[in-house]
């Protein structure tokens, strides 16, 4: 597999696995947020202004 | 006839007008966040599968196709806001504070991304996980820097003077980005210095060097697709009191 021998090879890093995978892994996890926290605001933003013009004081 | 610059200014207003942007920047955004995601991925497969192994660090250098882009990024995000801070405080763009908001948060994520990549790459490299080295400090300080940002303009309730706090702070700050470049030059540090140069050799294989780049570049697309993403965010909700927003979040139809 590519460089590596073998899959658990490439897991492993030839025990700079925890290190790499982590770092990865954080990357991934910020990326996520931001569109997630992105899409929450919106909808939060929505669900606000409707409420306002419910009682209309939009 | 003399020559005037107005039709030149009245194009720049219109095009930087609320709505305008928030309309043009959606295919920009979809496009560069496809490109981007799609680089990103086929650059972190390329890095992590197939890119050999360093000779001195073993596999722990893999991380760089997290950590260069990121704290490069940064630095270009730091450079685009001190511009966006004179463009706002001489010109009165309503656009560039928008932009300059939405900036904060992506340039504080990317800042605190190189720290953490960086401290995680560290401990199998250097043993240490943190030293107080000229390079790693003036970036710590960028995310002060960052933070200060971002409570500065949640503190100020009025808009405008939240928005001018913001950018002076930013402008006070832009001392401290060649000191995060050429620290490495500057000082001794344990960081090692730039091994991508444009002046100058660059000191890496092409092996490695190929994967670095693609993720640089996918970093920078995607960097540019969340900023132009939270800028729409941002018109919305600035504009939120306005007819051709309430008519774009489906709300004036409504009895």
């Amino acid at each position: 597999m590519g460089y590596f021998d073998s899959f658990s090879d490439f897991i492993r890093m030839g025990n700079h696995g925890v290190f790499v995978w982590s770092v990865y892994g954080i990357t991934v996890f910020t990326i996520l947020g931001h569109w997630l926290g992105l899409r929450l605001q919106k909808r939060r933003l929505v669900t606000e202004m409707q409420r306002l013009k419910k009682r209309g004081q939009l | 006839m003399a020559f005037s610059m107005t039709p030149v200014w009245r194009w720049f207003h219109r095009w930087t007008s609320p709505p305008n942007f928030y309309r043009i920047a959606r295919p920009w955004a979809l496009g560069l966040m496809l490109v981007g995601g799609v680089a990103l991925l086929v650059a972190w497969i390329w890095g992590l599968v197939f890119a050999p192994e360093d000779y001195l660090q073993g596999n722990s250098y893999r991380i760089i196709f997290v950590h260069v882009p990121s704290a490069s990024a940064s630095l270009a995000m730091y450079l685009s806001m001190a511009i966006l801070a004179v463009i706002s405080l001489v010109w009165k763009i309503k656009l560039a504070d928008m932009v300059l908001r939405q900036c904060i948060p992506v340039g504080l994520t990317l800042t605190a991304l190189a720290l953490i990549s960086g401290a995680i790459w560290g401990r199998p490299t250097w043993g240490v996980y943190w030293i107080w080295d000229a390079r790693l400090t003036s970036m710590l300080v960028q995310l002060f820097l960052f933070i200060g940002m971002w409570a500065i303009h949640t503190a100020i309730e009025q808009q405008k003077l939240a928005d001018k706090a913001t950018a002076i702070l930013v402008l006070v700050g832009f001392v401290n980005l060649p000191i995060i470049k050429w620290s490495v030059d500057w000082w001794n540090t344990m960081h090692q210095p730039a091994t991508i140069r444009i002046t100058g050799e660059t000191t890496m294989v092409w092996e490695m060097l190929a994967p670095l780049l693609l993720s640089m570049a996918a970093t920078y697309c995607v960097v540019a697709a969340l900023v132009l993403y939270r800028t729409r965010w941002e018109i919305l909700y600035r504009e939120r009191k306005t007819r051709w927003v309430q008519d774009e979040l489906g709300l004036r139809g409504q009895a």
